[in-house]
């Protein structure tokens, strides 16, 4: 994919075909994209997609093979991690165990020359906005996981970067914790108005704190987009099943006839309305989505049509309950309904359904 | 712990034990006792207690030469196979490079040579490029003896950091030399210490090497040869008990640094 937009003074980071390889293999392919300055943007992928190596490029601690990266309006090719301002949030945290909590967060003041007491002014305001002021002198060994993460960050943002990297920093802690850590990135994040690139591999993280996501998988960018975006219109199957949120069905596109094409599926032919540029021919294999509250589950006796499918489990999800459905050619179908409508239907696992949906409700992948 | 005890284990580490007992301590415990002895030849019963032999040391300037010499070439070796040491266990930890593995082979093999190969060797050498016969000899020789100890310490202490650590540090600003100082050199700090009182101890006690190479600039043991040799000499006890007492102390030293570098390092 080519983009062919300029450096704006809106955009702090920009990959122009990018390429990296480890000798041959190659860890991200051509990759182009811009990062908006200020904004909060998740590169989400599952281990091995080249989202890390993505970040490490951005901070100087790998090279790219081939493109340029772009920094603030500077080509920043081999300009060494320490000549730049792109400070990172590690997985590890890698805090320094033999200085003290207020000694880490001055040691990239220390690096850059500014003096012994304003190093500690610098170090102390940070320390009080993330509030664990009152551990300064503490060995690091003597916090708790949460207390670090907040070491680490004041550490990153003590010299007032204009952009923060972090690569997984949330994915050492408990459920509980992560939840109020996700909440002060995301204010932390609101209140400095600095750009934020957060590399994870859980959705929820991503879709929570983001602005925008980028979905990767081996190597590649498979999409950009903001969290709803993606979320309801997944560019292909690869993020739609990344997600894992909708149904997917495959079939053959047998007739376009306005906005009205016919996919001829296993289970019949529906009606689909293709959104935007969705360039295909009839007999081109097509892919479209229904997702799983947009399903309705009906009686397999009454002549309503839809798909029959064998009910095979329940999962309760708080209010509503996710329910299993196995098609005669062994699909599975996610529906999701409230527990009001499933006791409504008398629904019970290990019998025949019909489902059925309005075909507003298909969404055509355009990369299917 | 391990409360499933195998017998035969328990038996043979309590026969280890003893036997570490029996052929190590308990000949340096007599002469730790003979040294305290007036009696002229070491023998049972035992004599009047004395402080005679460690006067007569005390008074004697060879022997204070000798332990100057030791000194000195014990003090120069453990900062220069430190160095090296950490010069060495740093290029592993950082680098990967052709020939790695007999780079670290060869760093490493100093200790599984003979010594009395060794100190051949070294002579033959050190006298063709006119260094041989002096402490700065000594010092050469006890050196390429002692560093891979000090490598092997280091190189323990840097498996154990985080491999962000460095990468973290150079990503807050600070260069590649930067970091060594206030990142890598804090954190091996105990192992440093540990490798300086170990190589320390190493030279102190060595003396087939020393012997070939130091020419008129005996250190201790050699000293202690010749006392051998010259006469069997109740000073002998002294000399002897006051190295072992340094040595250990050193080891000791370096044992705690070691087992708990977190305690140490702040």
């Amino acid at each position: 994919m080519i983009m062919t937009s300029t450096i704006t003074s809106d955009t702090i980071v920009k990959f122009d075909c990018v390429i990296k390889k480890f000798g041959a293999f190659v860890a991200v392919e051509e990759t182009s994209f811009d990062i908006r300055r200020g904004e909060f943007l998740a590169i989400m992928g599952s281990s091995g997609c080249g989202k890390t190596t993505t970040l490490r490029m951005l901070a100087g601690l790998e090279d790219p093979t081939e493109g340029n990266i772009y920094l603030d309006g500077e080509r920043v090719n081999g300009k060494a991690t320490w000549d730049r301002d792109t400070p990172m949030v590690w997985q590890s945290l890698a805090l320094f165990p033999f200085l003290t909590v207020q000694e880490n967060v001055e040691f990239s003041l220390k690096m850059r020359g500014v003096g012994k007491k304003e190093r500690a002014e610098r170090a102390r305001t940070w320390l009080e906005k993330m509030q664990i002021l009152e551990f300064a002198d503490r060995n690091i060994s003597q916090l708790s996981g949460g207390q670090r993460q907040r070491v680490a960050l004041a550490r990153a943002l003590v010299t007032e970067p204009k952009i923060l990297l972090l690569d997984e920093p949330l994915s050492a802690l408990d459920a509980h914790l992560k939840v109020r850590m996700q909440a002060v990135l995301s204010n932390l994040q609101k209140d400095l108005g600095i750009t934020f690139v957060y590399v994870t591999h859980s959705m929820s993280e991503a879709f929570s704190m983001a602005d925008r996501v980028i979905i990767m998988s081996r190597g590649k960018v498979e999409q950009i987009g903001t969290p709803q975006e993606i979320y309801h219109k997944p560019k292909n199957t690869f993020v739609a099943e990344f997600l894992g949120s909708a149904n997917i069905f495959n079939g053959r596109l047998s007739d376009i006839a306005g906005n009205n094409w016919t996919v001829d599926t296993d289970y019949g032919s529906y009606i689909v309305h293709p959104e935007g540029d969705v360039a295909k021919k009839t007999g081109d294999a097509l892919s479209f989505i229904v997702s799983a509250e947009n399903i309705r589950i009906g009686d397999a006796s009454s002549s309503t049509g839809g798909i029959i499918a064998h009910a095979i489990g329940e999962e309760f999800v708080g209010a509503s309950a996710t329910v299993y459905f196995e098609t005669a050619n062994g699909q599975e179908i996610k529906v999701q309904k409230s527990h009001h409508e499933l006791a409504a239907l008398n629904f019970a696992t290990g019998r025949d359904y019909a489902l059925t949906w309005d075909s507003a409700a298909c969404y055509v992948l355009p990369q299917s | 712990m391990n409360t499933n005890k195998n017998p035969l284990i328990e038996t043979s580490l309590r026969l280890h034990l003893f036997a570490c007992i029996a052929f190590i301590f308990l000949p340096i415990l007599g002469s730790f006792a003979f040294s305290l002895n007036s009696d002229r030849f070491p023998s049972i019963p035992l004599g009047a207690f004395s402080t005679e032999w460690y006067r007569l040391i005390w008074e004697d300037p060879f022997v204070w030469v000798g332990f100057f010499n030791t000194v000195k070439v014990g003090l120069v070796v453990a900062l220069i196979a430190t160095i090296l040491g950490f010069g060495g266990a740093y290029t592993d930890y950082r680098f990967r490079f052709f020939g790695k593995n007999v780079y670290l082979a060869l760093a490493l093999l100093p200790p599984t040579i003979p010594v009395v190969i060794m100190g051949l060797a070294m002579l033959a050498f050190l006298s063709r490029v006119n260094l041989s016969g002096h402490a700065v000899s000594v010092i050469i020789a006890h050196g390429v003896m002692c560093s891979p100890f000090a490598m092997a310490i280091i190189r323990l202490r840097l498996s154990q950091m985080d491999p962000d650590l460095e990468a973290a540090s150079w990503n807050l600003g600070g260069s590649e030399w930067a970091t060594l100082r206030h990142v890598i050199i804090p954190f091996c700090r105990p192992a440093l210490l540990a490798a300086l009182f170990i190589t320390m101890a190493v030279s102190f006690d060595e003396f087939a090497v020393a012997w070939f190479v130091s020419g008129l600039n005996e250190t201790l043991p050699v000293k202690i040869l010749g006392f051998l040799q010259g006469q069997v000499s109740p000073r002998i006890n002294a000399i002897g008990s006051l190295a072992f007492l340094s040595s250990i102390i050193l080891i000791i030293f370096a044992q705690m640094l070691m087992r708990n570098p977190t305690r140490t390092s702040k």
